[in-house]
């Protein structure tokens, strides 16, 4: 029994001992599970979800102009709400409009390189006057194959492009001047340029330069011209922003791998302390010019424009390029020593500070403009780099912003003398003084900000209110979609002393820059219809009247009207096999947003799509004999479904007559092809 | 017969030069709104011409059957001129003779012209709203399309409104101005005599 009984009692102690441990365990393991830190999903709070609101039929305060990124486009939102209006396509096809597949905007995309359908927009930037918003354009940069394109803001369509010679990667682009004097376009790769371009990749030092493009812009037509190129060193360029108010006449322009590496640039380029920041003084520029001192250069490079009467773009190859030299043309260019990498390279409203945003750095110097003036005339030199001289750092240093944030990357400001700069690394937005230099407050991004952008952020007259960030990763943020995920946006209320969240919206392509424009400035001005006196294609229809089939060798062209609902003509016969077929198509329409779309089965470009007063070309060559359908695609009224017509495709050798009507029955003939 | 006061002879010559005024402005205004169009669609009147959003209200017409409105469907418009100009003319003869019966003739015309107009226009609408295209995409039985004479009316998606623009405003003015007149000769001016 005493045994037992022990034995009894050990057994106990064991399964007590044992469910004491286990309990320690696992209040442990709980504890532990508390103390662990909390992700970073922060819910916006307050009154947040009212701020962002829009009521239906209610219109936002501002447009945000959007980079797409490679997705080449311009995309059109709307603040606070976020909601997309509408993707501008400028740099890649658009098969839904019809760009870069009809005929008249084919030319738009042509360069030297021929005909390139896509590419990588990332800055727009939008018309100003005396450093504030106008309302009339706004630029974007290709990136890959190097261009500016301006989009006219009546019409909300791309009205020109530019190429730019000896350039690589047109990143540096496309800032502008206070009374958009210029567009500027630097290169982010150097390249070998001029009549030696067949060299080692390991002469870069050597053979390789960079180029400076200032476009000028026509002051009535926005015409874009390259007025002249700065050759500099072999450097890659990266942002830049134009002087305002006392800084005016001068451009600055970050660079880095100043090692001039070519080869694993992420090593080879950021082994150096400090980089640039490229301080030119354009007006002196404009002297060397009008005094004959510039260099003309062979380059071949083309200009498109789309002419809005005709409703057609022509593109035209250009063959030399005005160049000034800074090593040998002194005072013009000066380099101001950046800390590590520099991206972003902003000037305040004030035009005064200029803040380099080194993206390997701790901190973010800020240049003053008079201090980099003094410097200039007491020859604060600490030597030169590719001839050009390089100003003492603290020479012109107004001071640093200490401990801001890890990977700043661009600045904008807002009308209190505050500025904004974006941490991609560490995933956040910082607000300070750009005065005292003071950090006052600093808001999480979800995830790795790129740029950000307050309304009027980068002219004289910031319109404050929000700050958005434009940010690289979104992981978790939204519904899943596969592996490709969704870019967003993140809309930031600045109107009090603390940022605050309050609104998260997807975007389309991927986000770079942005600019916002109180919609004031620009809704008023918006086209509704093209007026159809004034269309000047050649191949105009205006008026059922006046619809015709015309052959010309193997081609036929076809002047076609659309109007609510039925296209004219409807029945065409006469075509051969062989033929390309040209649909000249008119929409009539002289009524807000009626747009016709045209399409035929088996093309092999696109669908038209038309807007009122508009005349635009689907070329259409058969493969095939037999009767083929086309129809309209754009929902235009109650009877667009019975908006269609047939167009027959007889053999090469057939004597089919050309023949069309709308609206005309006839007895079935007796056989195929009589008449 | 009695001859009417100064202050009478001046507001008649005003009462007549007032229907100039519609040589500017037009006369009539007929207004329609449908859910496509909440910024409305608006066709203006004049002595001679139509003007406004007609082009498009014929084409969303046409899929109705009603007829394209153009300006030679208005034979009147050969016309209404001369007949402005002839009461512009009555007025002042008006003025000048000054006598009382003239004035009331005045009125008449003015009157006779007016209601007249109101019968065209209502004729017009009548035959533009009821004599449809058989061939039409949308009929709808029993459905006509008469647009209102003065007032609003609902057709399908269209409220349509229809009244006097500025034009048909001074016509109005033109009108009670004489009718002024007559009140004050026969109640004020002449009172001791009579």
């Amino acid at each position: 029994m005493d045994l037992t009984s022990k034995h009894y009692d050990m057994k106990h102690k064991t399964i007590y001992r044992s469910l004491f441990l286990f309990g320690i365990l696992a209040s442990a393991s709980i504890l532990f599970q508390f103390c662990k830190p909390k992700g970073p999903a922060e819910v916006a709070t307050g009154n947040a979800a009212s701020q962002a609101y829009v009521a239906p039929g209610k219109y936002d305060e501002f447009y945000n102009f959007v980079s797409g990124g490679f997705n080449g486009q311009m995309n059109v939102y709307g603040l606070p709400s976020g909601r997309l209006f509408r993707i501008i396509p400028v740099f890649s096809e658009d098969p839904t409009s019809g760009y870069g597949f009809s005929e008249e905007t084919k030319p738009m995309l042509n360069t030297s390189h021929g005909y390139v359908p896509w590419d990588d927009l990332h800055h727009p930037a939008l018309s100003t006057t005396n450093g504030e918003h106008d309302g009339r354009w706004v630029f974007g940069n290709a990136n890959n194959t190097p261009r500016v394109a301006r989009i006219d803001l009546k019409t909300f369509r791309t009205a020109e492009i530019i190429e730019l010679p000896n350039s690589g990667g047109n990143h540096s682009s496309p800032f502008i001047t206070e009374n958009t004097e210029y567009v500027v376009a630097g290169t982010r790769f150097s390249v070998p340029m001029g009549d030696k371009t067949d060299v080692p990749i390991s002469t870069y030092k050597e053979n390789f330069k960079g180029t400076i493009s200032f476009i000028s812009v026509g002051k009535e037509d926005g015409k874009m011209k390259i007025a002249f190129q700065i050759k500099t060193p072999g450097v890659n360029f990266d942002l830049a922003r134009a002087g305002k108010g006392p800084s005016h006449g001068w451009f600055f322009f970050s660079c880095y791998n100043t090692e001039q590496a070519y080869t694993l640039l992420e090593v080879n380029s950021t082994q150096k302390d400090k980089d640039f920041i490229m301080a030119v003084n354009w007006k002196k520029a404009e002297e060397y010019l009008a005094a004959g001192k510039g260099e003309k250069a062979k380059a071949k490079y083309v200009h498109n424009w789309y002419d809005e009467k005709t409703h057609t773009a022509t593109s035209e190859m250009l063959n030399e390029v005005m160049q000034l030299d800074p090593a040998v043309l002194k005072d013009m260019v000066y380099f101001i020593p950046c800390p590590k990498s520099p991206h972003g390279c902003d000037t305040d409203p004030t035009g005064e500070y200029i803040v380099g945003s080194g993206k390997l750095a701790a901190l973010i110097p800020v240049f003053s403009f008079t201090k980099i003036q003094q410097a200039i005339a007491n020859k604060e030199f600490e030597g030169d780099f590719g001839g050009i001289p390089v100003i003492k750092y603290e020479a012109a240093l107004h001071g640093e912003v200490k401990k801001p944030g890890l990977g700043p990357l661009h600045t904008e400001f807002d009308a209190n003398g505050n500025a904004y700069t974006s941490f991609f690394v560490s995933s956040e937005i910082v607000k300070w003084n750009v005065k005292s230099l003071e950090v006052l407050d600093r808001v999480p991004t979800y995830y790795s900000i790129g740029h950000l952008c307050v309304p009027g952020g980068p002219t004289r007259k910031p319109h404050g209110k929000y700050v958005i960030a434009y940010n690289k990763i979104t992981k978790d943020r939204y519904l899943s979609t596969g592996p490709e995920l969704t870019q967003s946006a993140q809309l930031y209320d600045i109107s009090g002393d603390k940022m605050k969240l309050i609104l998260d919206f997807p975007t389309t392509g991927e986000p770079h820059y942005a600019e916002a424009i109180p919609a004031s400035l620009v809704m008023p001005n918006s086209v509704k219809i093209f007026r159809i006196e004034d269309n000047n294609h050649p191949y105009v229809a205006k008026g059922e009247s006046k619809t015709n089939v015309v052959r010309k060798g193997n081609q036929v062209h076809i002047s076609m009207t659309a109007i609510r609902s039925h296209l004219t003509p409807d029945n065409i016969e006469g075509v051969k096999l062989g033929d390309e077929v040209y649909f000249h198509v008119t929409n009539l329409e002289q009524d807000w947003d009626v747009p016709h779309g045209f399409a035929i089965k088996g093309a092999n470009n696109a669908e038209l799509l038309i807007m009122p007063g508009e005349t635009q070309t689907l070329k259409w060559k058969p493969l095939t004999t037999g009767v083929f359908p086309f129809y309209c695609t754009d929902f235009c009224s109650a009877l667009h479904q019975e908006m269609q017509g047939y167009i027959r495709v007889s053999p090469a050798n057939s004597n089919v007559p050309i023949k069309f009507s709308t609206g005309k029955t006839e007895a079935p003939a007796g056989a195929a092809g009589s008449k | 017969m009695t001859s009417i006061k100064p202050t009478s002879r001046l507001i008649i010559v005003v009462a007549s030069l007032i229907l100039i005024a519609g040589f500017f402005v037009p006369l009539w205004q007929i207004l329609m709104w449908a859910p496509q169009y909440p910024e409305g669609l608006e066709m203006d009147i004049w002595y001679n011409n139509i003007t406004g959003d007609v082009k498009i209200i014929s084409a969303l017409n046409h899929y109705i059957g009603m007829k394209h409105i153009e300006v030679g469907m208005f034979p009147e418009f050969q016309y209404i001129v001369y007949i402005i100009w002839f009461l512009i003319g009555f007025g002042l003869l008006a003025a000048i003779t000054g006598k009382r019966f003239m004035v009331w003739l005045n009125a008449g015309v003015l009157l006779i012209t007016g209601v007249a107009a109101l019968i065209d226009f209502y004729l017009w609408g009548y035959e533009y709203g009821h004599n449809l295209d058989p061939t039409a995409a949308i009929i709808v039985p029993g459905m006509s399309y008469q647009p209102p004479l003065i007032g609003t009316k609902v057709l399908l998606n269209f409220t349509a409104f229809s009244g006097p623009d500025l034009g048909g405003w001074f016509f109005v003015i033109s009108f009670c101005l004489v009718i002024l007149v007559i009140i004050l000769e026969k109640f004020f001016f002449n009172r001791k005599k009579a």
